[in-house]
Formats: structure tokens, sequence, C-alpha cells
């Protein structure tokens, strides 16, 4: 079986992203980039299961600026076999990438495609299950636990009210939750080994998806700031303070 | 415009989560709901009460009763053929609905709106909360999902809709249903909470948490939430995680405790109307949102706390 991992360059999760005056965006000029979280987490299983000879090859795919080949060498270096880039200078949207994504799987018929469940900057949580859909494959979202029995794969997921545990059939669509698992780190050889694995460069174009936006960003803005609060010398204080509000 | 809301229920009651959609779906036009699951027609009977829903779509079939989006997105999609507008609150069911019922439609979602301002203009939160977007949709039909916290909750009762049955195509035969676990906890739910109390890592292990965090919790009739650290390191289940990617809550009054309030956590909890951080580091970034701010060491401050509420 073959396991395709999409991976999303954004902006690092430790850095507060700062709103540009003109209200067009988020300033991410000389802002530290890395491999989406959930994405990580979605290498790592990838890893995880050909490790235990479930999968025997690991495509990594990413859609965005040529910069994004660095997020693909870090795949490669954690364990990823190839990488594939569909480079374009413009943000795309879940439904563009996933309409992307669709063709790629039609090239590469992977049986197991595993994505994160929502990426830092947009916070969409949207191209796994849109994926899924213009597939017509099941789909097992927010995944803490991912076990490939067969021709079906067996997902935990995370829910409101705790876990749920669902039965796919293979092909199937997972994306991560974080307590799926820790990612590795990549050694220092192994980051060296990554830079003489293939990596083709390709366009939407290539494979005749429009990327054209639906959604039309009039603006963006900072979110309302708190007033600043006081704080209180004693136990004694936070009491009186907590009566006021009224709950206690 | 005609808007189909998905409606959260336990087959009997409807939660609150939809209650709070329906508001959001009102301002954008007529408004139905879709009732989906096995037995639930009693949900569709409470769900026809919601004051301001103009219809009820029940779905009862075996295949709708664990909401796979695999059976449910196709039976959305039927009815989105005379629907403008369908919603979901963006709890994990919604989450995972949604964008494959867009997708089949052709259209691009629009993810945890925090407002309407006008028939396809919307504001939604960014990179943590740390920026708010204003977006228009081009597509002809608009799929969202809600932040419940953001709009307040439509009436339960004083509707009186009609309830009309629909087929829908039953299981599509992808996936099962296998089980679940799900915490029990008797305390109230955390999304709709008036008061919350929030453990970190400060917490040192499962059984300080229940020790301090629990009877204030209790004296407050508070629920109760934690940091990513604090369900990382085993304390808590991962459905107490209130952040980025937990839940997120805008309670009357949030009190953190031995929380740092790292961006992701302040995602989960910043609109909350008060609040409270108690934490014996002066500089722990918390303090720059919390309202009342307590400098202590918690294992003494909070159990001095309960005993004089």
């Amino acid at each position: 079986m073959k396991i395709l991992v999409p991976v999303k360059r954004v902006i690092d999760y430790n850095v507060k992203p700062r709103v540009k005056a003109d209200g067009t965006g988020v300033d991410l000029a000389n802002v530290k980039m890395s491999m989406n979280p959930f994405d990580e987490i979605a290498v790592e299983e990838a890893i995880r299961i050909k490790e235990a000879g479930k999968a025997e090859e690991i495509v990594a795919v990413s859609v965005g600026p040529a910069k994004a080949q660095d997020t693909l060498r870090t795949a490669l270096a954690m364990g990823a076999d190839r990488a594939i880039l569909i480079e374009t200078d413009t943000e795309v949207e879940p439904l563009a990438v996933a309409k992307i994504l669709k063709a790629i799987v039609a090239e590469e018929n992977p049986g197991l495609v595993i994505l994160g469940k929502q990426a830092i900057d947009d916070d969409s949580n949207q191209t796994g299950q849109m994926l899924a859909a213009l597939l017509g494959r099941p789909q097992g979202t927010f995944a803490s636990k991912v076990e490939i029995e067969g021709d079906h794969v067996a997902v935990t997921r995370e829910v409101d009210g705790g876990l749920e545990t669902v039965k796919l059939s293979l092909p199937a669509i997972v994306t991560t939750d974080l307590r799926l698992n820790e990612p590795r780190y990549a050694s220092l050889p192994n980051i060296m080994k990554a830079k003489k694995k293939q990596l083709d460069v390709k366009t939407a174009a290539d494979y005749g998806v429009d990327i054209a936006p639906r959604l039309k960003t009039l603006k963006v803005s900072e979110p309302p700031v708190r007033v600043a609060g006081v704080k209180v010398a004693d136990v004694d204080a936070l009491v009186t303070k907590l009566k006021e509000l009224g709950v206690a | 415009m005609k808007t189909l809301v998905w409606v959260e229920h336990d087959n009997a009651s409807v939660k609150d989560a939809t209650l709070h959609t329906v508001t959001a779906a009102a301002k954008l036009g007529e408004v139905h709901l879709l009732v989906a699951g096995a037995n639930c027609r009693a949900a569709a009977e409470a769900a026809a009460k919601i004051a301001g829903v103009a219809k009820v779509h029940l779905a009862d079939n075996a295949a709708y009763e664990h909401a796979l989006a695999e059976n449910i997105a196709p039976l959305i999609v039927d009815l989105m053929g005379h629907h403008d507008a369908f919603l979901a609150p963006a709890t994990t069911t919604g989450k995972n609905v949604a964008p494959r019922v867009a997708a089949l439609l052709d259209v691009m979602q629009l993810s945890d709106i925090l407002s309407v301002e006008g028939e396809k203009t919307f504001t939604r939160p960014i990179y943590a909360g740390n920026a708010i977007a204003t977006v228009e949709s081009s597509d002809a039909k608009l799929v969202i999902t809600v932040r419940g916290t953001a709009f307040e909750k439509a009436a339960a009762e004083g509707g009186s809709a009609a309830i009309e049955d629909v087929a829908g195509a039953g299981d599509a035969g992808l996936s099962s249903f296998v089980g679940a676990e799900l915490a029990k906890s008797e305390r109230p739910e955390l999304t709709s909470a008036k008061v919350i109390v929030s453990g970190g890592r400060a917490l040192k292990d499962s059984e300080t948490f229940e020790q301090v965090i629990m009877p204030l919790a209790d004296k407050l009739g508070a629920a109760v939430g934690a940091s990513r650290a604090a369900v990382d390191a085993g304390y808590v289940p991962n459905d107490y995680q209130v952040g980025q990617t937990g839940k997120i809550v805008a309670p009357e009054v949030y009190i953190a405790v031995g929380i740092s309030g790292a961006i992701q956590h302040l995602a989960g909890m910043k609109d909350s109307k008060t609040i409270i951080a108690i934490n014996k580091d002066e500089d722990a970034p918390i303090f720059q949102v919390a309202d009342v701010g307590l400098v202590a060491d918690l294992f003494t401050a909070v159990p001095e706390l309960t005993g004089k509420l």
C-alpha cells in the first residue's frame, strides 16, 4: 500500500501573528515558517505504518510557494520516500487543494491519505473531508488512533463527548488530531539524505484544476483588545471580586 | 434565502449548540431544521418548538444513527436542492460533515463564523484567533459552520413548525460505527457553562487536579476545563481541553489556574466575559488578558479560596 501525506507550510506555531496595518492580511515577511503541526503528526503516522510493514511507500505532497520545498524536505528527512510540490504563488483554498489532491490520488492510487485536521493559519478544518467527498471515499477525521486491518482501517476519533471508533473500507482518508502520536525529529544524516530524494515540481494547470478563489477576503483586522485588568493582593480580595461578579 | 440547520440531539432533546446556530441562520432567512438519526422523532418534536423555525425535516433511519459523514452528506446535498444555505454548529460533528457537503455541492465552506455581515459576507477567526477576517462568498449556495459562543441562543420554546419526513439514500456502505467511549460528567457542559474552572500543567498530576480544581468547580457550579499540557500529561481526558485544537468557550467567568496562557489556549477562551487567573509567575502571559489576577501558589490559594466561598 502507498500512503499519500499532504503537508502545508505555515507560520511557525510559536510566532504571534501580526495583522498588516492596511488590513489586507497577516504580515508573513521575515516570519519563521514551519510545517503545520498536524501535518507533522500525519507524516509520523505514515512512517509508523510503513515501519509496521503495512505500507511500502510514502509520498509527501504540498501545494504552495517554491519555499514549500523546505517543508517537503522536512517530510523526506523524517522518512517520506519522495515528494511532489504543486507550485503556486497565490493562496489556495481547501476546495481547490482537495481537487488537486484528487488528481494526484488518481495518479498515485494510495490506499490511505493522511492529512492534518486543520492548518493553523486559516483554521479551516476542511481539506480532508472535501477530498474524501470528491473521491467518494470514507473519512476518519480527528484521529487519535489508526489501525489497519486487512481491507479496512479502524479509526478512533476525538469527538466532543470523548472518543468514537469507526471502521472504514480502504482506500480511505484520515485526518490527524494532536494525540495521535509524537512526531520524530529528523536527524542530521537523514536531513542530508533527504536532499537526494526525488522531489517533482508541478503546477495546478498540469492537473487541469481551476484554483480561482471562491471566497474574497475583504478585510483582516485585529481581534478586539481586552482591557487591562487588576491584580488582587490575596484570596480575600479575590472572593470579594467573585461576589461582585455574582458567581459566589 | 432558505437555510437548513443541522440539529445536534440525543434522540429526545436538542443540544444547545443548535440553538446558537438557529440564531445565525435566522439572520440569513427562513430557518428549516434537519433532524437525522434513528428513533429520533422526539428530538424532531423538540426541534419544532424552537422559536423562529419554519419547518423540521426528519430523517429517521438506522444509517443516520451515528451521524457518519458518508451517510449524512448525501442526505443534506439532496435537501440543498431547495435550500440556499446549510449551517451546522462548529462542533466535532458539524466540522466532520459540513466540508463533505460543501465539496459535493462544489462550494467553499465558511468555517466557524463569528458574525453575519451581509447575505454573503461573514467574519471568521484565523491564526488561532489572532486575526479576524471578513470574507465574502461568490458561491451560489453557502455552507457554514457557526461558532456557538458568538451567537445568542434561540428560545427553545414558542415555535410550532411542521415536521416533514424525508427518506434519504441511507447507508453508503463505506463506513460503520464500532463504539464510543464517552467521558462521564455530572458537571455542566463545557461549551455552555456560565462558569469554568480550568487547570494547567502546574497541577502536577491527576490526583492533585482532582483535589484542587474539582472542589472549587463544584462550589461555583462550574464546568471543568484544562490546557493542552494538562491533557497531554494525562491529568484529565482530552474532551476537557480548551483551545485552538480543543473547545472554544466564552463563559461569564473563566478561572485559569496554573495556566501560563499560550496563544493556542487563549484562542479557546479569550472571549470569556471575565477572566480570572491564579498563577505564581507574575510574568505569565495569562495576566495580559486576565481581568482579575492573583499571583500566588495555587496549592495554597485555591483550597483557601474554595474554603471561603
